[in-house]
Order: structure tokens, then C-alpha cells, then sequence
């Protein structure tokens, strides 16, 4: 194999398992800095991948090349309604962030699939046929090196995952809603006392984080699990967290982190195909992502950074 | 409706409970299934013969010890989500060094390898404590990355490092015999269900988590470090100390939640695909038990019903199982959203406290 062909394998494969953590932890990032904790993700990622797979299968044959990316959309839609059992339980009713997150992990994949069992009368559905599929861009593909690396059968999702990062980062750093944002998960009496409206930043960052987490699970079931069952989102919604904290809750931050949690996952998929790491007991390979996670958050990150009242309760007083 | 605080403790669980069965019920009616019918065979099978009691009593014991393990760790402010890594490496160790141990003699080889499968569980829980301890790691991060790598592990541990002789096929162990915690006279008086002496030893630590908790100095550090870890360090308390002594107990307790499931029901150890379920379910039974030793014996006894039932539900029913995870994951979010369900009762004068707490029993019977 040679050295562009093995790194335009290593890059396309490390884009294809990163793109849905993308997704999933910018939204996780705009939820822990308007003050709401979202362990949830998970649950939110498996009812993204549940109704995309559905609405895939349904309307396949009428969207045709299109159903995937409207399936995203779907699974975002979704992901967001769910979210907002999160959204009004720790905003309105002043639950803890997570508990109403692990409910969001406990009811998500139940639910899903005694969904899948009414509708299909089987616990797993078809494969769909409408997938992401490779993609190459049409004029950078042509760049000696570079594109074929880069640009040539690669993940499209995750492209668009990382343009998005970009738009968040300046969404969260350098306009009046992202200040706002902020300004509830950093010091909610101080915002208020500005005449932010602190409940509705709250709500903007939940529902944000519903909506990526769903395109996520979406993008995760139509580009590399193909079908839905109870074993499509195992933990994928997790290591987004990780990533989001890994990114130091910058959405730029947690994009680079989702692509080298990508890279360490794929590396135990592809690893047999590269030379050298052939004779590595799959074992490393399968555990060095996590192992990877830990010992960078030991030696390179420290003491968490999280927005002060990230996790705390706002009560307005009357 | 007017109650005093402490019946208000008794009372949101059980309108939890109703609540969650109701949304259990509103979600079948709308696939149109019947739920009285759903709920009628459930807890016939579960309670309606020696069987099923045994086995819901089997279900129950090692959600007991992950549920205390989860409260330990939460008392002292850290959310444990490494149950499931912390159970699986208990159960493993402890029936990985029972197979190898095959001829010593039982009063010898039963401590023994509950205290390895203890030691494994508290192990990998303290990795996350010391790390939080010394480093200031997030203990969600750490405790949620090393679930994964305890699943890998073991499968790799079981596959390649253990002899080939313990395995009757890559994927399970031979069978515990000598070592086993099920008894003949307790398996017959229930049926041939699964039930073992973990019952015993899950009443036993529901005590010595009461005393722990309650009346020695190490409960009340950690519980002091939980509420107010600045207040502890000025009244001389090591935060460190307690991190790290907290984790270790509640991955101890979590570890031998592994040794029940793996000495007790299966008697065996068998490629694991996802976390071990008693993981997450110890967490919400912690949850809904609202911490205290007789609310978990509740919480893990009506979770056992559920699941047990669900199973017979059906069959005997037909309605997918998942119906009872949606009904768990329910009670847990009216449990949490406790501040709603409060607003329903003031608080009142103390003469009529007698009248509710009769009330508040018999609707526990009703649930």
C-alpha cells in the first residue's frame, strides 16, 4: 500500500467515525455553557438514529440521493423534541441535570425499539439502502497529494460537521446570542440582572444540543450501522461528552477532539490493514481511544473548566 | 394536601411509582395494547409462583450491592457511572479464580473469591478516585472510559489469558461447581428458580451500609465532604482521603453486585457485548430508593418485579419487554423532578402526621 493511499484510508476512515461525534458535541458544548449538564446525548444520538433509519426506509425510493441528508434532519427534529423532557425538567421543575439526563439514556433506547417492534413487528430494522456513501469534492479532489488524502471519497457529513464547528465557535464567541448564552451558564443572576432572559437562553442551549445530537445519531445510523436496533448507539453519545470536555467546551475544540477520537476508533477497525500494526493484539487497539481520553485529561487538561454554573439550578426570585 | 416533610420523603416515591406506570400505560394504549392486562400478567408472574419469586429475589440481590455502591460514591458528591466495568470486573475475577481453584475446600474458597471479585470491583473504581483525587480528572469522564476498556479487557482476558481448559468455547467458562452460591434446599423451596445465598449477604451489606452511613466517622466524613467540601477541610477532613475512600467502597460494593450475578445466577462468566446491565439498573434503583438502606431494598425488589414480569408480560401478553424499561426510566424522572411533585402538598402542623403516614403505607401496598 502506498503512503498517500494508506493515509487517504487512515483520514477518510478517522472523518466517517468522527463526523457523528461532531455533531453531537458541539451541541453538548451550547447546552454546558447556557448552565444545563448534558449527560443525555446518548439517549438523544439513539432517537436521532431511530427516526432517520425509519424515514429512510420509508421514503427511500421518493427522495432518492437525497434521503440521507433529509434523514439527518429528521433525526435532528426528533433529537430536539426529545431534549425538551430535558430542557423542562431542569429549567422549569429544577431537576437535577443527571438524573433528567440518565432518564434521557434510559428511555431513549427502550423506546426506540418498542417503536421499531410496533412498526416492524421485529426488534431490528432492514438495511437501509439510501446511505451517505463516499463522496469526493469536484475541483479540490484534483489536487496532487492533498486531495486524494482529503478530498477523495470522504465523508461528507463530516465536512459539513466541520464548517458547522466553525459557524458555532463564532455563533458562541462573537455574536450578542452566543454572549447571552454564556452569560446564564457563567453567572444566571448577573445575566438576569441585565435583562437576559435566562430560561430562554437555557432553553435555546438544550434544544441546540437535541438537535445536533440527533443529526448525530442520524448520521451515525445512515453512514456506518445501516439499519436500527437496541445495539446501534453504544456509547458513541459518551465519548461526545468526552470529546466536548476533551475540547475544553469550545466547539472548534471538541471538532478537533471528535476527529482524533475518530482516528483512535478507526485505527481499531482498519488496524489490519496497515502494515505494522498487524501483529498488535486487537485488544490495544480497541482500548486505546478510552485509554487515550484519560491520560490526556490527567496530564494535559487538569481541573475542569466547565462554565461556573454549568449544573446548577436558576431559580428567579419574584 | 397537607403532609409533614417526612411523610413527603415516603410520599413522592410512591406517586412516582403510580406515575410511571401510568406512562407506561398511556404509551400501550396508544400502540393499543392493554395495559391492565400487561400489568395483571406481570406481577403474576413474577409474584404468582415460587418460581417467579425466587427469581425476582435473584434479580433484586445484586442490584442491591451496585445501588449501595452508587449511593456511597453520590453521598460523597461523585457520580459513579463505572458501575457496569466495576460489577463485570468483580464477576470475572471472582469466577475466573473459582474455576482455577476447582479442589479447594468450599468454607475457604468461597470468602476467597468473593474477596477477589470485591478487591477487582474496587480496583477500577479507585482508578477514577485516585485520578480525581490527584489530578482533578472529571470522575464521569474517567468512570464512563474505563466501563470500556473493563469490556475489551475482560473479552481479551477471558479469549487469550485464561487457560484454555477453564473454557468450554471462546465465548463462555466452564460451570462453577464447587464455590457455587446456590444451595439445594433454598433453589427447591423456590421452585428451581436461580435465587442464592446473595440475599443473605445483600441483607447483611443493606445493615453495614445503615452502620457505615449512619454511625462511624468515615460515613460522616463523606457525607460532610458530599455536602460541603470546603466546611469539611476547615473541620480538618481530607477531601483526597475521602475521594479515593469513597470510590473504593463503592466500587467494592459494585464489584460484589459482579460476584452475585456471576457465583450466584450464571454461575459462569460469558462474552460480554455492552455494559452489564446491573450497572445502570443499581444506579436507578439508588435513585428511586432516594439513598437510604431500606428505600434501596424497596427500590431494587419492585425493579426486579418489573423486570422479571416483563418477561412473562411477553409471553403471556405479548407486549415487548421494553414497555418495562420505559415504566423504570419514568419513575426515575418523576423521582427527579421531585420539586413538582412537592408542590402538590404543604407542609402541615405535626398532630396529624399519624393519619398520612397510614395513608402513605397503604398506597405502598396498592404499589
Amino acid at each position: 500500500m502506498s503512503i498517500v493511499s494508506m493515509l487517504a484510508l487512515i483520514v477518510s476512515s478517522s472523518l466517517v467515525y468522527a463526523a457523528p461525534m461532531i455533531f453531537t458535541s458541539i451541541g453538548g458544548a451550547f447546552s454546558e455553557h447556557s448552565g444545563i449538564v448534558n449527560v443525555g446525548l446518548e439517549g438523544i444520538m439513539t432517537m436521532g438514529a431511530f427516526a432517520s433509519i425509519v424515514f429512510n426506509l420509508t421514503f427511500a425510493h421518493t427522495f432518492g440521493n437525497a434521503t440521507p441528508w433529509l434523514g439527518a434532519l429528521v433525526g435532528g427534529i426528533v433529537g430536539l423534541l426529545f431534549s425538551i423532557l430535558h430542557a423542562v425538567a431542569t429549567v422549569n421543575w429544577r431537576a437535577d441535570h443527571i438524573i433528567s439526563g440518565t432518564v434521557l439514556n434510559l428511555m431513549a433506547s427502550p423506546l426506540a425499539v418498542f417503536l421499531i417492534k410496533a412498526i416492524y413487528n421485529k426488534g431490528q430494522t432492514e438495511n437501509i439502502t439510501a446511505n451517505f456513501g463516499n463522496f469526493s469534492f469536484p475541483v479540490l479532489a484534483q489536487i496532487p497529494i492533498l486531495g486524494p488524502i482529503f478530498f477523495e471519497n470522504t465523508s461528507a457529513p463530516a465536512w459539513v460537521a466541520i464548517v458547522l464547528a466553525i459557524f458555532m465557535w463564532w455563533l458562541l464567541y462573537k455574536t450578542r446570542f452566543g454572549l447571552r448564552l454564556r452569560a446564564s451558564g457563567e453567572n444566571p443572576q448577573a445575566a438576569d440582572t441585565m435583562g437576559v432572559n435566562v430560561y430562554a437562553m437555557r432553553y435555546a442551549g438544550v434544544l441546540i444540543s437535541g438537535f445536533l445530537g440527533g443529526v448525530g445519531g442520524a448520521v451515525f445510523a445512515q453512514a456506518i450501522s445501516g439499519n436500527f436496533s437496541v445495539s446501534t448507539i453504544v456509547g458513541q453519545g459518551f465519548m461526545a461528552l468526552a470529546a466536548m470536555i476533551f475540547g475544553k467546551w469550545d466547539p472548534i475544540g471538541a471538532m478537533l477532539s471528535s476527529i482524533f477520537f475518530g482516528f483512535a476508533q478507526s485505527l481499531s477497525i482498519i488496524g489490519n490493514q496497515l502494515p505494522g500494526f498487524s501483529h498488535i493484539p486487537s485488544v490495544y487497539l480497541q482500548i486505546a481511544p478510552y485509554v487515550i481520553t484519560i491520560l490526556v485529561l490527567v496530564l494535559f487538561l487538569g481541573k475542569s473548566v466547565a462554565p461556573a454554573a454549568d449544573g446548577q439550578n436558576y431559580i428567579k426570585s419574584k | 394536601m397537607r403532609v409533614s416533610p417526612k411523610a413527603k420523603n415516603i410520599l413522592v416515591p410512591i406517586i412516582a411509582v403510580i406515575a410511571g406506570f401510568l406512562v407506561g400505560a398511556v404509551i400501550m394504549l396508544l400502540w393499543s395494547y392493554d395495559p391492565i392486562e400487561a400489568y395483571s400478567s406481570m406481577f403474576q408472574s413474577a409474584l404468582g409462583s415460587m418460581n417467579g419469586v425466587g427469581e425476582t429475589i435473584r434479580e433484586a440481590t445484586p442490584l442491591i450491592f451496585t445501588a449501595i455502591g452508587f449511593q456511597i460514591a453520590s453521598a460523597a458528591g461523585f457520580f459513579n457511572i463505572g458501575l457496569p466495568g466495576q460489577a463485570q470486573a468483580g464477576w470475572l475475577a471472582s469466577v475466573w479464580f473459582a474455576l482455577a481453584n476447582q479442589n479447594m475446600p468450599s468454607y475457604l474458597l468461597v470468602p476467597l473469591e468473593i474477596i477477589i471479585g470485591v478487591v477487582a470491583g474496587a480496583v477500577v473504581a479507585g482508578i477514577a478516585g485516585v485520578l480525581r483525587a490527584y489530578f482533578g480528572t472529571n470522575e464521569v469522564i474517567v468512570t464512563i472510559m474505563l466501563n470500556y476498556v473493563v469490556l475489551y479487557s475482560c473479552q481479551y482476558l477471558m479469549q487469550q489469558t485464561m487457560s484454555s481448559k477453564l473454557r468450554i468455547s471462546t465465548d463462555s467458562t466452564k460451570t462453577v461447581v464447587n464455590g457455587s452460591l446456590q444451595v439445594g434446599w433454598l433453589t427447591k423451596m423456590f421452585g428451581y428458580s436461580r435465587i442464592n445465598t446473595g440475599i443473605f449477604m445483600a441483607i447483611i451489606a443493606l445493615v453495614i451500609f445503615w452502620f457505615l452511613m449512619k454511625k462511624t466517622t468515615t460515613g460522616f466524613e463523606i457525607k460532610s465532604v458530599g455536602l460541603n467540601p470546603f466546611a469539611s477541610r476547615y473541620a480538618g477532613m481530607s477531601a483526597k482521603k475521602n475521594i479515593i475512600v469513597s470510590m473504593l467502597l463503592s466500587g467494592a460494593f459494585a464489584g460484589m453486585g459482579g460476584v452475585i450475578q456471576g457465583l450466584g445466577t450464571y454461575q459462569n462468566y460469558f462474552t460480554q457485548t455492552a455494559s452489564v446491565d446491573i450497572g445502570f439498573d443499581g444506579m436507578s434503583v439508588a435513585l428511586l430508593g432516594a439513598g437510604s438502606a431500606l428505600g434501596i431494598f424497596l427500590a431494587a425488589l419492585l425493579f426486579s418485579i418489573l423486570k422479571i414480569g416483563g418477561l412473562g408480560m411477553q409471553t403471556l401478553a405479548g407486549i415487548p419487554y421494553e414497555i418495562v424499561s420505559i415504566v423504570i426510566a419514568a419513575i426515575i424522572f418523576f423521582v427527579g423532578i421531585k420539586y413538582v411533585i412537592e408542590l402538590l402538598f404543604k407542609n402541615k402542623t405535626p398532630q396529624t402526621i399519624e393519619a398520612t403516614g397510614t395513608t402513605g403505607t397503604g398506597k405502598e401496598g396498592e404499589a
